[in-house]
């Protein structure tokens, strides 16, 4: 029973229990299960010679009813009218495009190849370069079959890339293409939800391709923004409530768009791709082609995909404790922070780069932030007494001063009493920490606080 | 090839005997086609073979040294040359495709509309009072009703009410991200000029003062100064005004009981109360005014009920508001986001206790390091950083079903009322081929 309700909530896998797979007993059980467990949105995989990708995948429409599985994979462009120098150049922005954040690394996910020639041996070319240069998997993007069989052609046997896409006009060219070559295949119909599943009953059950992805069409603007929230949600919602096949496949969204669609300069082209980014991470794409490389319109990217791919069972924590910060001795600064992942993490990056020797109580907030940890009465002078007595701190150091965040500072009270030590305000950001102790913890200050 | 042609006919036959006759004889023309193959070019007159799908196992000396072209495929037009290690597979997957090759038809389907069931309906709630209703404000706002989730556009529904959008002004100078610094300049020593330049230069629909001065921590002035602080700002401009304590739950008590009875008929927005403090004790004087309230629930939908349960005990359901907490992109904004979610399905689906539109305390946003912090350059300059961070973080709420917004900068403000009205436009794209036009258009990289 345990294992089943494991099952169920994805947290096992049917080959960890041996009996129902080695059995010839349980064999026509086991393929009912393994149907069963299978997500409404198909998992496709795409691949080059040195990663992997995978999207969709999906069981769900709203996060809390289970969790989302594969998060969004971001493909970055690249047009087949780019020199090479610009291409190596570009290709290694994409690679080293790298943030930080609970430490994990939020990286890009995948090149799409443009033909803005039409030209099949430009775009071997380009594909050609890319293959040689970077180790993402690609999406080959033109209407022109001539020109995807080019690039094709020129990919080795390893390579599983996505077509896009197949429309009402090419997709018998492109549904062969991607048949014989094995690739996934993308089918966009902008504006036409009829036709988009025609396209995917046609192909998937005339061609045996199941490696499909869905592009509803990406608009800005008024109708059209509108008309791409609606496709996207109704697409969703079929897959993963009326269970509808023909709509249950990965969804890929072009943020690139904006570039072609909204009028103005540079920078609201840029603003208005990170909006529309945000809007289809959050409704549901599994695939972003975009265009824009500068840092900021992609770092509220990665980390809101991260957020919205946790598990929301489980709050991202790290165990409560003390930490050594340096090689603290018995009077060095006694810190207190949350033990939220993302709070600890920022706290001890702030405090190893400022080379300090200080000791960090983590109190068990249940995974919440300071201010939300206080607001919901979890930063309390219990929790802090908990981890001061687990830990024997009070043993290993000679003063009785704590330093607690900015954000807390409206329990302090409750912490001095509690805890009998001496509760002193810290800064309202980690990274003044080190300011603030070349302050505070210089010896005559420390007098004085001692005394009080 | 002589013998190949004759006429065959695989799939109309009928009876053990005579279909494996026909295979054996399908498969002896596959082998010749093979051997052909082998040899060079092939030629195929007059055969019409109808079958579902055939394997082709060839010997791998075959494929090794396959030529190709075969001859009845048109001839590829000029490509670049397969590599040596894929021309194999080509060669084969070709050979393939002439001999299974079989015409597909478009299979047409119509896509039918999702069909959503439920019973439950937001309530609306209007904040201020226009001078026919007591009060003295030019326009009200009027949030909530909806009855379906939040923008999915199904046909014959229309949301009842927009979200709107509200600026920030605080009754002391704290400390503000740069990037608002330089919008508002001076008249962050000003409350009223703050509240008019959000009014009159950015279009906020509605003044959100923070009566931070009141914390007995910071200032602690007393509730009659920010009795005279809502009056300044009730003069200053004729939006509904939402009236934010310090965040104390005693101080709050005392100060939101001063400002409902100093102005009872104005529609005031008390932001906000929480299960910290002594509802009995302020309730009730405001239930003798018009004043909305915004209960407050940090990312918990089970405190939200047990708040909303208690507050009724007073004040009427139209009169509520719910405000489930937001933490800026990266700063815990997907617990706000599901708790949004979470309640506003709860509503739908009957649950009376959820049926509130929702604040969202969209200047949260400005938490995030990565909107205010000099950052290496790669990273932008955080005057752009800061808007943006704060304008996502409202799409998000905004896709979760938030309807009334508390924001920092005039710039997130813009983009979310163009948003708005694209979101409230019909859902059908003017030139639909034009989504495709990034395909091959050159795009400057800068």
């Amino acid at each position: 029973m345990a294992f089943a309700v494991k099952l169920v909530n994805l947290e096992a896998k049917v080959e960890q229990c041996p009996p129902l797979v080695e059995e010839e007993t349980y064999r026509e059980n086991l393929k009912k299960l393994r149907e069963l467990l299978l997500p409404p949105v198909k998992e496709v995989v795409l691949r080059s010679p040195k990663k992997i990708v995978k999207v969709g995948g999906e069981y769900v429409l709203y996060r809390h009813e289970l969790r989302y599985m594969n998060p969004t994979a971001i493909a970055i462009d690249i047009d087949d009218s780019m020199d090479r120098d610009a291409i190596l150049k570009r290709i290694e922005r994409i690679e080293k495009f790298e943030y930080e954040y609970v430490g994990q690394k939020l990286k890009l996910d995948l090149i799409a190849i443009r033909s803005t020639t039409n030209d099949p041996k430009q775009f071997a070319k380009t594909v050609q370069i890319v293959s040689e240069n970077s180790s993402l998997p690609l999406i080959l993007c033109s209407l022109n079959p001539t020109v995807i069989e080019a690039g094709l052609n020129v990919l080795t046997q390893n390579y599983k890339p996505l077509i896009y896409a197949a429309t009402k006009d090419n997709w018998r060219e492109l549904a062969e293409l991607a048949k014989r070559f094995e690739t996934a295949l993308a089918i966009a119909s902008p504006g036409d939800l009829d036709t988009l599943v025609s396209l995917v009953k046609t192909i998937s059950e005339g061609y045996g391709i199941e490696d499909l992805v869905l592009d509803p069409g990406t608009f800005v603007g008024p109708n059209g923004l509108a008309y791409t929230l609606k496709a996207f949600t109704w697409l969703r919602y079929k897959a993963t409530y009326d269970l509808w096949k023909y709509t249950g496949y990965p969804l890929l969204g072009t943020p690139i768009s904006a570039w072609t669609l909204v009028e103005g300069d540079v920078t609201d082209k840029m603003w208005w791709e990170a909006v529309l980014a945000t809007m289809l991470t959050t409704r549901y794409a599994d695939i972003l082609i975009m265009h824009s490389l500068e840092g900021w319109v992609l770092l509220p990217q990665v980390m809101w995909r991260f957020g919205l791919y946790t598990d929301p069972r489980k709050p991202v924590a790290v165990p409560p404790g003390v930490r050594e910060i340096g090689k603290p001795n018995e009077m060095s600064p006694v810190l207190v922070t949350t033990n939220y992942a993302l709070t600890y993490s920022i706290v001890m990056s702030d405090l190893e780069k400022s080379k300090i020797n200080a000791w960090l109580i983590v109190i068990d907030t249940e995974g919440l932030a300071v201010d939300v940890s206080v607001a919901a009465k979890k930063f309390t002078g219990d929790k802090v007494l908990e981890v001061l007595k687990s830990s024997k701190l009070d043993e290993k150091v000679k003063h009785r001063i704590l330093i607690i965040p900015g954000k807390a500072a409206r329990v302090s009270g409750d912490i001095e009493d509690v805890t009998g030590w001496k509760v002193v305000v810290g800064p309202m950001d980690s990274n003044e920490i080190s300011k603030f102790l070349d302050k505070i913890w210089a010896s005559e200050k420390l007098k004085e606080l001692t005394q009080t | 090839m002589s013998e190949h042609k004759q006429r065959k006919n695989v799939s109309e036959k009928s009876g053990r005997d005579e279909d494996v006759q026909r295979v054996s004889e399908v498969i002896g023309v596959l082998a010749k086609i093979a051997e052909a193959l082998e040899k060079g070019i092939v030629e195929l007159y007059n055969i019409d073979i109808n079958i579902d799908e055939v394997e082709l196992k060839l010997p791998l000396q075959i494929l090794e040294t396959l030529p190709i072209p075969v001859a009845i495929t048109p001839p590829p037009k000029a490509v670049a040359e397969a590599k040596p290690e894929v021309q194999a597979g080509v060669a084969v997957a070709k050979a393939v495709e002439v001999v299974g090759k079989k015409v597909v038809e478009l299979m047409t389907l119509a896509f039918e509309e999702p069909k959503l069931k439920f019973v439950g309906k937001v309530v609306e709630v209007k904040l201020g009072a226009t001078r026919s209703e007591g009060g003295t404000r030019d326009r009200v706002i009027v949030l909530g009703g909806h009855e379906l989730p939040p923008y999915y556009y199904l046909t014959g529904y229309k949301p009842p009410y927009p979200p709107a959008f509200g600026g920030d002004v605080f009754d002391m100078k704290i400390s503000l991200p740069r990037a608002v610094r330089i919008v508002f300049g001076d008249a962050l020593d000003n409350p009223e000029e703050w509240a008019r330049i959000w009014v009159n230069k950015f279009g906020a629909e509605a003044v959100d003062l923070h009566l931070i001065s009141t914390d007995p921590s910071i200032k602690d002035s007393p509730p009659e100064e920010a009795v005279k602080n809502v009056d300044r700002i009730l003069q200053a401009v004729k939006v509904p005004v939402i009236a934010g304590g310090s965040g104390n739950p005693e101080k709050d008590v005392a100060v939101f009981n001063k400002v409902v009875e100093a102005f009872p008929s104005e529609g005031i927005v008390i932001n906000s109360l929480n299960l910290d403090m002594d509802l009995e004790k302020v309730c009730p004087n405001i239930a003798k005014t018009n004043a909305v309230v915004i209960d407050f629930s940090p990312m918990s939908v089970e405190k939200a009920e047990e708040i909303n349960r208690k507050v009724y005990t007073w004040i009427p359901r139209n009169r509520i508001m719910l405000d489930l907490n937001i933490g800026g992109i990266g700063y815990g904004t997907e617990y706000g986001f599901t708790a949004m979610e979470r309640a506003r399905l709860g509503a739908l689906l009957g649950n009376e206790l959820l049926q509130h539109p929702f604040n969202v305390g969209a200047a949260n946003a400005w938490g995030a390091r990565e909107a205010w912090m000099a950052m290496d350059p790669y990273w932008g300059p955080r005057e752009i950083r800061g808007p943006l961070w704060e304008t996502l973080t409202c799409i998000i709420c905004l896709l979760a079903g938030a309807d009334y917004f508390m924001m920092l900068h005039p710039l997130s403000v813009k983009v979310m009322k163009s948003l708005r009205e694209y979101l409230f436009s019909e859902p059908k794209p003017r030139d639909p081929e034009k989504a495709l036009d990034w395909l091959s258009a050159k795009i400057p990289v800068v």
